[in-house]
């Protein structure tokens, strides 16, 4: 009898596998961000069944809600030759095939091979605590905010550097744009600014 | 059966070997390529947590974490890169990106 958890797992993981092919093998890039974005739904479903439910949560915000939905925009966003990009999969995927199994080859055999040594289960850096203590995301942040907070600061800074690159990559200044001068705003006086003229009655200037 | 933590290392293992056969795959779409980049750190995200998981030890989904943001950071530059090589040759096909030169 199939446990619920079993079953749950089951049915993400055969999901999560699926949509990665999917991601890889569809003709129009926009279905691969779709299927992508499936990916990314079941994994965080392998990892609510883990018990990791923050990071679960926050693989559907990030990942979902912001790096696929980028994705998306840049796909829609250039004029793509479809055609053009997939001629020649043909030409390369028993090539990649190869190496793909080859590389599945040797997961497995490092996989199944070495055994860990018993006393690595004890051996832990930072034990969970048990649910009824803490929960996970409480648990996670006494982590790391306490031992992890320099790389948490790193971390910030990387996400802050790519952001100052992305912006500065894609900022374009536009030729002939009016744009505001406020050193010029502020450096008008009377005498430049205002002209007096003396206007005869009954005819214009 | 019960799960364990084979069960979870086999799922990352595909997800990681379909990503790096997309790589050879789309050799010609840039798009799909940074996209199998983004299937082999989710691969090896849910290897640290299995791990994480199974070992009882919060340190792996620490660095699930850290590794969440460097792949969201190189997908923005990434994009960012495709964006302004678009604007200047107007495709993105990677045969045309052979003017690096010198």
């Amino acid at each position: 009898m199939l446990g619920l958890q079993a079953f749950f797992f089951y049915i993400f993981a055969f999901i999560a596998v699926g949509a990665a092919m999917m991601v890889v093998l569809a003709r129009n890039p926009v279905h691969s961000v779709l299927f992508l974005i499936l990916t990314f739904v079941a994994a965080a479903g392998l990892f609510l069944l883990a018990g990791a439910e923050f990071l679960a949560l926050i693989l559907i915000v990030v990942y979902v809600g912001a790096v696929a939905i980028l994705f998306l925009f840049v796909v829609m966003m250039l004029d793509l030759d479809f055609g053009r990009m997939k001629q020649g999969a043909m030409k390369y995927a028993p090539f990649g095939l190869i190496i793909g199994l080859v590389l599945l080859a040797e997961l497995v055999i490092a996989g199944t091979g070495s055994a860990y040594h018993p006393a690595l289960a004890t051996a832990t850096a930072m034990p969970t605590p048990p649910l009824t203590e803490m929960s996970n995301i409480q648990a996670l942040g006494h982590v790391l905010y306490t031992r992890y907070i320099f790389f948490f600061q790193l971390a910030g800074l990387i996400l802050f550097v790519a952001m100052v690159g992305a912006i500065v990559l894609t900022l374009r200044h536009k030729q002939g744009l009016k744009r505001q001068s406020i050193p010029a705003q502020v450096a008008r006086t009377p005498a430049t600014a205002i002209e007096i003229r003396k206007v005869e009655s009954g005819r214009g200037i | 059966m019960e799960i364990g933590l084979g069960h979870y290392l086999t799922v990352a293992a595909i997800l990681f070997v379909t990503g790096v056969f997309g790589i050879f795959m789309n050799r010609k779409n840039i798009i799909t390529i940074l996209m199998s980049v983004e299937l082999i750190l989710l691969a090896v995200n849910i290897n640290m947590v299995a791990f994480s998981a199974f070992l009882g030890d919060l340190v792996g989904q620490v660095f699930a974490l850290f590794i969440l943001t460097v792949a969201a950071a190189e997908a923005a530059i990434g994009l960012a890169i495709l964006v302004v090589f678009f604007r200047n040759r107007g495709s993105i096909a990677v045969d045309d990106v052979n003017t690096m030169k010198g």
